[in-house]
């Protein structure tokens, strides 16, 4: 047992979550690396080949995500056609690191998880370049655009295949990168530019965990490998799966907007909406509750660090869907709900075997609806000339039929309207927090009515109304390239719900994380549905009675409001917290090293340096250039010189 | 015959040149009392050489004669150069590489 391991006794293993224990590719699954080569190739052509590329390169961009999508189909139907026991496989493609005794191997693991979200990426991704082809027509750096969503599809997916945290970690930058190159696509704007930055920063806080975590359980257990630490945990002391619990969330929060990593992505919304869309909405924000859900070997022998999970989702859920209220931008509105609905994906993560495979249901139908909602507020834009404000919206279902129907869809299914997908989702993670601890069920329950107040009011100031249009603005339904992907993801937010007949994601999902433990409600499940609803309904009546058809919505945000609103408008503080406690104790901290640095480092220098330059130029002065003076000082070192010989000749 | 005189005729005449090198300004005069050390040198060489019934002190002698001879062909070309481009054959003017 290495150094690092800290004392406590080791857990019972019956406690201990599921171990990864691979077979080898064979059949089919051979081609998994393609899968990942496929985009990355789309990439280096398009980034790679410059220029020349521009005349085709948006359709090379969506033929390699289509076919990754296709192949990765056909994995899918051959693992559901196995045995339980038989639904992991793994690919070992090369030898990463090699340094002594520690190798890496660079592989890829083929599992039910991964396997949904493969389908999630790849699927979602196309539909979201497809559309993108319509909507970046007219930006003369298109192909530059879909090359930097190609390596985001690349890096999302060695992030979702690797089977070693350390590669997990190479996906997570990867991820980050092109979310930074995408955020900052437009960057001949401050704004998004800056975004990029913040983006960037606020992320590298995360990726100091996710790092720890990889070196601790290098430390720990030898490997980074899921195989290799899934099976060491159960050997290993609480405090260990505590603190890499703790890191994972860490890592977890920075990636998925969590709160105190939360301030970026509001800023994010800078990027080209199709961006916001797959990375800020369907996949990227979703790669903590991947980790969290992934390493639930870890989290299983930690339950302080669940706690801490549970409670982190439950403050963003609730943080996320206040800041939705105040935004007019139907951006930020929607990236509000965003961090909400991955903070109820988070809640759910945190409970634990009763609330696994939940999260990932919820985070599959939230990528369908949410990624729907965003290219229909693309949609939108595309049709006001990129205005965002929602204040300038009103009215707009007749414009644009296609858009408000699809859009329509997305909303149902976010609020949880019975029978869209999103009705079954948050209902199971209602249902599993209240199951764990009433206080998690309230907030969850509370966010679902503020959910619903938003949303409503997103969609009532959008599409219904007065005109509130400015005088230039002609609205006009998107062309079919870009209203396709929507109404194929509408479907989907529709008949997302199918995913949970017959328990079918649970039992699909218990290999990776184990069966799921039913917790005993205090009332019929039925009854908390009915709550549910009646909290969505009346969350809707609010929004209806401020925002509704026969209310006036002034053409500029009023000024007069309470301090409630104030402070949604201004994220909750976040940003300004940020700066009181990290920024500015940051720059004091930096002024103060600069000031050691200029009179002590230097000062020292430059004293010496002044020392030996004063001496020399005092003793330069004895070169007169006098050849008289020179011959004497000869003459005196000559008789010096004879003096002493015969001193030492005579004594 | 006696060592004795002929070494502090040399001594004498050294240190005339020398005096003569370190008082004197003008270039022609400290060289010439340089050629004087020389000579007082070679004296020295050709005593010592009698004395001791060597050779090796002759040798010598007709050595410093020969650089000598060289140093004066370099010298006065620079005292010539000197002199042409600074109309002066003080030693103290040509004292410009200092600090």
């Amino acid at each position: 047992m290495s150094p690092l391991a800290l004392s406590g006794t080791p857990l019972a293993s019956g406690e201990a979550g599921v171990p990864v224990v691979p077979t080898a590719v064979d059949g089919v699954f051979s081609l998994l690396w393609l899968v990942v080569a496929l985009p990355a190739l789309g990439a280096l052509v398009l980034l790679v080949g410059g220029r020349r590329t521009d005349r085709w390169g948006h359709l090379l961009g969506c033929a390699m995500p289509i076919g990754s999508f296709l192949l990765a189909l056909v994995m899918f139907v051959q693992l559901l056609g196995r045995d339980h026991e038989d639904r992991q496989v793994a690919q070992t493609l090369w030898t990463w690191l090699d340094v002594g005794d520690y190798t890496v191997q660079m592989g890829l693991l083929f599992d039910p998880l991964s396997a949904l979200f493969v389908l999630l990426i790849t699927g979602v991704g196309s539909l979201i370049h497809i559309y993108s082809v319509g909507y970046m027509a007219h930006d003369d750096r298109r192909r530059r655009f879909f090359g930097y969503l190609n390596l985001f599809v690349t890096a999302m997916l060695v992030l979702v295949l690797a089977d070693d945290y350390l590669a997990v970690f190479l996906g997570w930058e990867g991820v980050g990168l092109a979310s930074y190159l995408l955020i900052g696509f437009w960057a001949h704007k401050d704004s998004a530019a800056t975004a990029a930055n913040k983006a960037f920063v606020v992320n590298r806080v995360g990726d100091l965990g996710m790092s720890l975590a990889v070196m601790l359980m290098v430390a720990t257990f030898g490997t980074s490998s899921f195989v290799g630490v899934s099976a060491g945990m159960p050997e290993t002391s609480e405090a260990v799966a505590t603190v890499l619990g703790l890191l994972l969330l860490l890592a977890a929060c920075g990636k998925s907007a969590q709160v105190p990593l939360q301030s970026w992505l509001l800023d994010a919304m800078e990027g080209p909406t199709p961006v916001s869309a797959l990375i800020h909405a369907a996949t990227m924000v979703t790669a903590g509750v991947y980790l969290v859900v992934r390493s639930n070997f870890v989290y299983e022998l930690a339950p302080v660090a669940q706690t801490a999970v549970v409670i982190v989702g439950l403050v963003t859920l609730l943080v996320g869907a206040v800041i939705g209220c105040a935004k007019d931008d139907i951006k930020k509105a929607l990236a509000g709900s965003t961090m909400s609905q991955i903070g109820y994906m988070m809640l759910a993560a945190g409970i634990g075997p009763a609330g696994y495979a939940f999260a990932i249901f919820h985070l599959l139908t939230h990528g369908f609806f949410k990624a729907n909602m965003f290219l229909g507020a693309g949609s939108v834009m595309h049709a006001t000339n990129d205005d965002v404000d929602m204040r300038h919206y009103g009215a707009l279902r007749k414009a644009a039929p296609i858009t408000f129907a699809t859009f329509a869809f997305g909303y149902l299914a976010i609020i949880g309207f019975p029978g869209f997908s999103g009705f079954f989702s948050k209902d199971h993670i209602i249902e599993a927090a209240f199951g764990e601890n009433w206080v998690y069920g309230v907030g969850a329950l509370l966010g679902a009515g503020i959910t619903a107040f938003y949303m409503t009011r997103v969609m009532l100031m959008t599409f219904f109304g007065e005109r509130r249009w400015r005088p230039d603005v002609h609205p006009h339904e998107s062309p079919a390239v870009m209203t396709t992907p929507l109404v194929v993801l509408a479907a989907g937010s529709l008949v997302g719900g199918v995913l949970i007949l017959g328990d079918w994601i649970v039992e699909w999902l218990e290999p990776v994380v184990g069966p799921e433990e039913h917790h005993e409600l205090f009332v019929p499940a039925i009854v908390l549905t009915g709550l549910i609803v009646l909290t969505v309904l009346a969350g809707v009546a609010v929004a209806w009675s401020r925002y509704g058809p026969s209310q006036t919505i002034a053409d500029t945000a009023p000024t007069r409001v309470s301090a409630a609103t104030r402070a949604a408008r201004a994220d909750l503080y976040g940003d300004a917290l940020n700066e009181a406690v990290f920024m500015r104790p940051g720059q004091k901290l930096t002024a103060a090293l600069v000031y050691v640095d200029d009179v002590l480092i230097d000062g020292t220098v430059n004293a010496l340096a002044a020392l030996v330059g004063g001496t020399s130029g005092t003793a330069r002065r004895l070169q007169t250039g006098f050849v008289r003076s020179y011959a004497l000082t000869m003459l005196g070192g000559a008789l010096l010189a004879i003096a002493a010989t015969l001193a030492v000749t005579l004594s | 015959m006696n060592t004795e005189h002929y070494l502090t005729l040399s001594a004498l005449l050294f240190t005339i040149g020398a005096t003569g090198v370190l008082v004197r300004r003008n270039a022609i005069v400290v060289f010439m009392s340089v050629e004087l050390m020389l000579n007082a040198t070679n004296l020295a060489f050709v005593s010592f050489s009698r004395a001791h019934g060597q050779l090796d002190g002759q040798v010598a002698a007709f050595f410093v004669m020969v650089v000598a001879a060289a140093e004066v062909v370099v010298g006065l070309a620079i005292i010539v150069a000197i002199f042409r481009s600074r109309r002066s054959a003080s030693v103290d003017d040509a004292s410009l590489l200092k600090y």
